[in-house]
């Protein structure tokens, strides 16, 4: 039963996954600019948290 | 007879404008007074406690940063009739989608615990045992949502709502310096000792509990979900400037509590401020009490919702208040295991609470800048909002107000990370 749902949820994922495989909103230089600097935001927080977390470990 | 007909009719029409902005009336509100929940009202007990009545001025202009930004949801979910999760996934692919998505939901139970900590911790003043509020807590929040329709589910947030407002009330009851409060309030200033990093961690602090990730989400699925349509924008963004205008009433109204009654004393969380009040003023100590658990309670009402809706919306189930339970039970399913999940983990002894209030902090800095880009990008595509979108002046001020936010969450979130960086 357990499998069934994991089973189930992977598909509801690839489904999804598929259906919304292609962004709609046009890129303008605007937007491919904005989610550039978003990518870069996150990736740099990350990257502060990973070296908290390393530090409180060690 | 002339002039009876004339004022005849205007009553009429000044009664049907009433009556109408009433039934549209809902989201923004809701949204904006749950804003103080548990969190907030720490931060503004503590501000007042510190700061005395110099920041007011502060949190009067705080209300339209919440208004610009909410504002913005009420025409998205207005016009394209999709929740903020769904928009996300539909215009920036499924990668932006997931991050959103999980995001949100790992975010929302993180605060929902918060609030349960706010609501056992205001209960534990009345000497309730925190099982008891989390078990009436679930019982209530339950029942709010299971009579199958979005309307009855508004109408019983909006009487807590109302609730909320008790700080008025207990703020008017200590007779508090009408002068100084007024100087706070429209002159702005510095308080005594200048700009400090604990005044900047402060200020922070502030503008992290006025626009959180689950507000964006809340307020554009629930006017989804109320049935918005183009033509009610109008009463919509009345509805969301009236609901920031009571957000802020009530954050000046702790404000004033506790400059007036605990002026130079630290405040860790509410409920210490209530317990602080109860030798002063009885009364202002249980009705501050009663605010952090009204607080709580619709912070948790609210954000379970909001990640519940998300989760409906992308993965194509119902998700409807509108619908019973039989018809949408995924997300009736949802939202009571986010619920049961949050009050769980207040109850385990020993639970790391502090370490998790740290943790919305920090995760809040990874969602919110991400919701903020994805809104404005989403109010300047013409081809979804045709002329509802952006204005020269409204993106002027939005992305403003976006740019400040993102920088001071940020600036807020590495400061929790790492307390010394600010000397603090």
């Amino acid at each position: 039963m357990i499998f069934d749902f994991f089973r189930n949820t992977a598909e509801a994922v690839r489904a999804i996954n598929q259906k919304y495989a292609t962004p709609h909103i046009k890129m303008t230089r605007g937007v491919r600019f904005s989610l550039g600097v978003l990518r870069f935001y996150l990736l740099l927080l990350v990257g502060i948290m990973v070296y908290k977390f390393i530090t409180l470990l060690h | 007879m002339n002039i009876l007909s004339k004022f005849y009719y205007r009553y009429k029409k000044i009664l049907k404008t009433i009556r109408l902005y009433l039934i549209i009336a809902g989201p923004g509100i809701i949204v904006m007074v749950a804003d103080n929940d548990a969190g907030g009202i720490t931060t503004y007990t503590a501000t007042g406690a510190q700061y005395s009545f110099h920041l007011i001025w502060f949190l009067i202009l705080l209300g339209p940063v919440a208004y610009y930004v909410q504002e913005m949801t009420v025409r998205l979910g207005a016009v394209t009739k999709r929740g903020h999760a769904e928009a996300i996934f539909h215009s920036f692919g499924s990668f932006w989608g997931w991050f959103s998505l999980l995001d949100l939901v790992f975010l929302d139970w993180l605060t929902m615990i918060t609030e349960f900590i706010g609501m056992t911790a205001a209960m534990s003043i009345f000497g309730v045992p925190p099982i008891v509020t989390v078990i009436i807590s679930w019982i209530v929040m339950g029942t709010m949502v299971l009579q199958g329709r979005y309307w009855t589910w508004e109408k019983a947030a909006l009487v807590f709502c109302g609730l909320n407002l008790i700080y008025i009330p207990a703020a008017i009851m200590i007779n508090p310096p009408v002068d100084k409060i007024l100087h706070g309030s429209f002159i702005p200033q510095l308080p005594p000792g200048g700009f400090t990093n604990a005044l900047f961690f402060l200020l922070m602090a502030n503008i992290g509990t006025t626009i959180a990730p689950w507000m964006i989400f809340f307020q554009q699925s629930a006017v989804v979900d109320k049935g918005m349509q183009e033509k009610d924008m109008l009463w919509g963004k009345i509805d969301t400037a009236v609901g920031s205008f009571l957000t802020v009433v009530v954050a000046a109204g702790c404000v004033v509590l506790t400059a007036t009654l605990l002026p130079g004393q630290i405040i860790n969380d509410a409920a210490t401020a209530a317990l602080r009040f109860l030798p002063i003023n009885r009364y202002v100590g249980a009705l501050l009490a009663i605010g952090l658990l009204d607080a709580g309670f619709l912070g948790a009402i609210c954000i379970s919702l909001a990640s519940s809706w998300a989760f409906g919306e992308v993965f194509g189930w119902a998700h409807s208040l509108n619908h019973k339970v039989k018809e949408a039970p995924w997300f009736y399913a949802y939202y009571f295991f986010d619920l049961l999940l949050a009050g769980t983990v207040v109850l385990i002894p020993r639970a790391p609470l502090v370490l998790i209030t740290l943790f919305v902090q920090v995760i809040a800095v990874t969602l919110l800048p991400a919701a903020l880009v994805f809104l404005i990008l989403l109010l300047n595509n013409e081809e979804t909002m045709g002329e509802y979108k952006n204005t020269l002046f409204q993106n002027v001020a939005n992305i403003g107000i976006v740019v400040m936010i993102i920088v001071i969450s940020t600036l807020y979130g590495i400061s929790a990370l790492f307390p010394k960086i600010l000397g603090g």
